[in-house]
């Protein structure tokens, strides 16, 4: 019998891409799936997945729930546990097109959802811990029941397959978004479960990413001691967590975060001025257990923005380019050239260097 | 009557290399050795012998080599020689009796039974010859607040930590127990390493303030040397509740060890045997430890870490748990193997539990009661070699303890009879002809040597893991399968067998 992602570690290659304008003006998603389908030979046909900003303007103050289920039983039992904890604004099926290599799809729902006002006021809670705990008990509770979307105006979009397909599955040339990262998957065990595709998403965080970090348990251990169960044992999953906690619980900005989880060598942090010294020693002093180890690249999505952050040896690539308001992501960078041939400035970030995109006006660093 | 106990080990001499050089006769404190004029050969006695390789290992010839007596009551399983040898020991004595160094019983090694991890294609092993391989760290709590100043910089809110360039520190050995010259071994080595060394129970000798910043100062239940100077000196202050020798009773100095300087450094009376009390009778109970772990910050105005150091016994998770929540910064936590320069045999033998099984149960409990980053966790007794700190930290723990192969690295051969004075080695005595023995211009070479092979060894094992920051290695037990190992063994160390795949 084959096991469900969570039920092993998966490692895994993968290509990730991104792309935001920073003008806000919106794109389709057809441009991601132009994008990744330059890398096919980076996946293997096992998983692949996209998250997209802006694309809910009719709803962007209601937190936006996609569902896999595996029976309606699933979908009965969730949707009652939702009508308890959430004001149901809109619901419908995920709107798909049948493609001949995407096979196997769940029932895929999703939820516009308002926290319901009485249950919120005595969990004593702020909204998104609220939120996010719901998620949790969703996904940990409801048997064949799935939320691998959760945050306001952006949406992940999913499967077991190869990306460009998942995305002509979710049809994502009909949406449009300020922002999109994709995800291509290349596994060593076949997951057969398309919550173990990617990008991971909490509440507005998705993170698509491509590696096989070797500090995975020692994080694992760590974050669970802060109400987090790692569910998956996907990397995504424990740097999502690790992320979430710092900004949303401890308050850090994203260039602090990624002082913690790609640290500077200290022979590197030696050398630098007195005040970054400091502030980077303190912060690998504070928080030395969520330092990631290991290959990895990553694009962080949220609410205005995207980040790129590589291990601190840069063991996977990353490049990064501008084109006008337009910035983009990609482990390779002929994705990028896919979709926009003449650009502005090409680079690749050093290892641990986080480059960060933003909204104009938002200011930078969250 | 007392029964003539035939001894375990015979010297064996050969005489055709022997060159009556009389080496060994000066060498041997115990008097094994002796020329016969008559004949113009050394003789040997063998019942003086502790096997501690002295002679054999200064033997210009090699002449010298010490053997296991073939001599043997009626085989015995239950009644082994040894056995037999105690009770007519017990019998021509009425006595308590007594060993030293750590429990040699055939109990089993969990480092043995454990194997680390190594990187194959999906990602890569990292070569510490040519890539960054960090070892630094910092032991001390973590729970800082996220602060920030006007400009929006954090403000360190850290408690004191101590900061170590290699995870392994020298554990507490008391001047007293050994010599001057293996202290300052000791504390020069620390310093030059950038890791600790611990004072023991016994004082730190005034000669030995220099070194403070690389000094952790022992505050033990008969409160040996301690005054305000000595925690003034130190970089941090361990409160030692119990050790993995010899749970549950206190530490005994032979009298024939307390000589002036040992006296003064004690600040206790020459000659007489000191020994320490079981409980400290100002702590029953958790909630006192608590006053003293205060006192002692109050009394360095909060600008040192305390270590509480306990010994490995049935109930550490929950005890550990408990000083966690008691302001202590560092638990220490010391095997039923650790070391002693003289414990009552009964107890060194059969007190205690494995290090190995308290530190995955102390670590996991922590981690359970969301307190892990209030402590850090050292520990001891008894770790021999790099492999067991690279398994160690991966179950858990932040740096090790060594104690016994510190002494090795020094020239002891382990021939547990500390507790005699008469170390040849001129370690575990406080003779003036043996303790110059041990020069520290070698001794603490000898000691870098050691942790620097062991460091190298480090890294190259993290490197093969993929780690470059042995605090990405710290409770990562994914690294780790076990072999040989019960369900029950596995549950408690929190590992998965060899063969189960990731």
């Amino acid at each position: 019998m084959s096991m469900r992602e969570g039920q092993f570690r998966n490692p895994s290659g993968c290509a990730v891409t991104g792309v935001i304008d920073r003008s806000g003006r919106s794109m389709s998603g057809q441009c991601m799936i132009d994008a990744i389908t330059v890398m096919h030979d980076r996946s293997n046909g096992l998983g692949g997945g996209f998250a997209g900003y802006g694309i809910y303007p009719h709803y962007k103050d209601h937190y936006a729930f996609h569902l896999f289920y595996d029976s309606k039983e699933a979908q009965a039992d969730t949707e009652k546990f939702i009508g308890r904890h959430f004001e149901v604004v809109y619901s419908s099926e995920i709107p798909t097109s049948k493609i001949p290599s995407v096979t196997g799809e769940p029932i895929i729902f999703r939820y516009f959802l308002a926290p319901m006002p009485i249950r919120l006021s005595h969990s004593h809670l702020d909204e998104r811990e609220y939120v996010a705990r719901c998620v949790n008990r969703i996904n940990a509770e409801i048997a064949g029941a799935y939320v691998f979307s959760s945050g306001k105006n952006m949406g992940i979009f999913k499967g077991v397959g190869f990306p460009e397909d998942i995305g002509r599955f979710y049809r994502l040339d009909e949406y449009e978004g300020y922002a999109w990262t994709c995800h291509g998957r290349y596994p060593t065990n076949t997951p057969g479960w398309w919550g173990g595709a990617h990008p991971f998403g909490l509440l507005d965080y998705s993170v698509v990413h491509n590696g096989e970090i070797s500090s995975y348990d020692a994080n694992r251990r760590w974050i669970e001691m802060f109400g987090y169960k790692c569910t998956l044992q996907t990397d995504t999953e424990v740097i999502t967590y690790i992320i979430d906690y710092l900004v949303r619980k401890r308050g850090l900005t994203l260039a602090e975060v990624a002082h913690v989880i790609a640290a500077s060598f200290w022979s590197t942090i030696a050398d630098k001025d007195e005040e970054a010294r400091e502030q980077q020693t303190l912060l690998r002093r504070m928080f030395p257990s969520l330092l990631v180890t290991g290959p990895f690249s990553i694009i962080l999505g949220y609410e205005g923005g995207l980040m790129a952050l590589g291990d601190r040896l840069k063991l996977r690539s990353m490049v990064c380019a501008e084109k006008g308001d337009k910035a983009y992501i990609s482990s390779e960078e002929s994705a990028i050239r896919r979709i926009e041939p003449e650009l502005d400035r090409v680079w690749s970030p050093a290892g641990g260097e986080p480059a960060v995109f933003e909204l104009y006006g938002r200011g930078s660093g969250k | 009557m007392n029964i003539y106990i035939q001894p375990d080990y015979e010297v064996v001499r050969n005489s055709d290399q022997c060159i009556a050089c009389r080496v060994c006769e000066r060498q041997c404190a115990n008097g094994v050795h002796s020329f016969d004029p008559d004949t113009g050969k050394m003789k040997a006695d063998s019942t003086r012998c502790v096997n501690c390789h002295r002679c054999v290992c200064l033997c210009p010839t090699h002449a010298l080599k010490i053997v296991k007596s073939d001599d043997t009551y009626k085989i015995n399983a239950n009644w082994d020689n040894q056995t037999v040898n105690e009770v007519y020991r017990q019998a021509n004595t009425g006595g308590v009796l007594l060993s030293s160094m750590g429990n040699p019983k055939p109990f089993p090694v969990f480092w043995d039974k454990m194997l680390v991890n190594a990187s194959q294609v999906t990602n890569p092993p990292i070569d510490p010859l040519r890539e960054p391989m960090e070892t630094r760290l910092w032991l001390g709590k973590r729970t800082a607040k996220v602060e920030r100043d006007e400009k929006g910089r954090l403000k360190n809110t850290l408690a004191p930590q101590l900061k170590l360039d290699v995870p392994i520190l020298f554990s507490a050995m008391s001047y007293g127990s050994i010599s001057y010259n293996a202290h300052e071994s000791l504390a020069r080595a620390a310093e030059e390493l950038g890791t600790y060394y611990n004072t023991g129970e016994g004082g730190l000798h005034r000669d030995f303030y220099r070194y403070g910043k690389n000094t952790i100062v022992q505050v033990a239940s008969g409160r040996f040397g301690v005054h305000k100077d000595y925690l003034e000196a130190a970089a941090a202050v361990e409160i030692k509740m119990g050790q993995g020798a010899k749970p549950g009773i206190g530490g005994h100095l032979p009298g024939a060890k307390i000589s002036a300087d040992v006296s003064e450094t004690r600040m206790i009376p020459q000659g007489v045997d000191a020994i320490s009390p079981a409980p400290h009778h100002d702590i029953y109970s958790i909630e006192d430890l608590r006053q003293l772990v205060y006192s002692l910050k109050e009394a360095t105005e909060y600008k040192k870490p305390v270590i509480v150091k306990i010994a490995a016994v049935h109930n550490a998770a929950a005890i550990a748990s408990g000083i966690a929540r008691s302001g202590a910064d560092i638990i220490a936590i010391d095997g039923y193997r650790g070391g002693t320069g003289a414990a009552p045999t009964r107890i060194r033998d059969n007190v205690g539990i494995p290090i190995e099984l308290a530190l995955a149960q102390v670590d996991e409990r922590l981690r359970q009661e969301g307190i892990r980053d209030e402590v850090s966790i050292l520990v001891g007794g008894s770790v021999r070699s790099s492999a067991d700190v690279v398994k160690a930290i991966a179950l858990g723990a932040d740096a090790c303890y060594i104690g016994t192969a510190a002494l090795l690295a020094l020239g002891c051969h382990l021939c547990r009879s500390c507790h005699t004075g008469k170390c040849n080695w001129g370690i575990a005595t406080q003779e003036p002809e043996l303790v110059k023995r041990l020069n520290p211009d070698v001794g603490y070479k000898r000691l870098v040597n050691l942790v620097t092979a062991w460091n190298h060894e480090i890294q190259e094992m993290m490197g093969g893991m993929g780690i470059n920051s042995i605090e990405a290695l710290r409770g990562n037990r994914l690294m780790l399968r076990g072999i040989g190992l019960t369900d029950t063994e596995l549950r408690l160390l929190g590992i998965r067998y060899a063969g189960e795949s990731l």
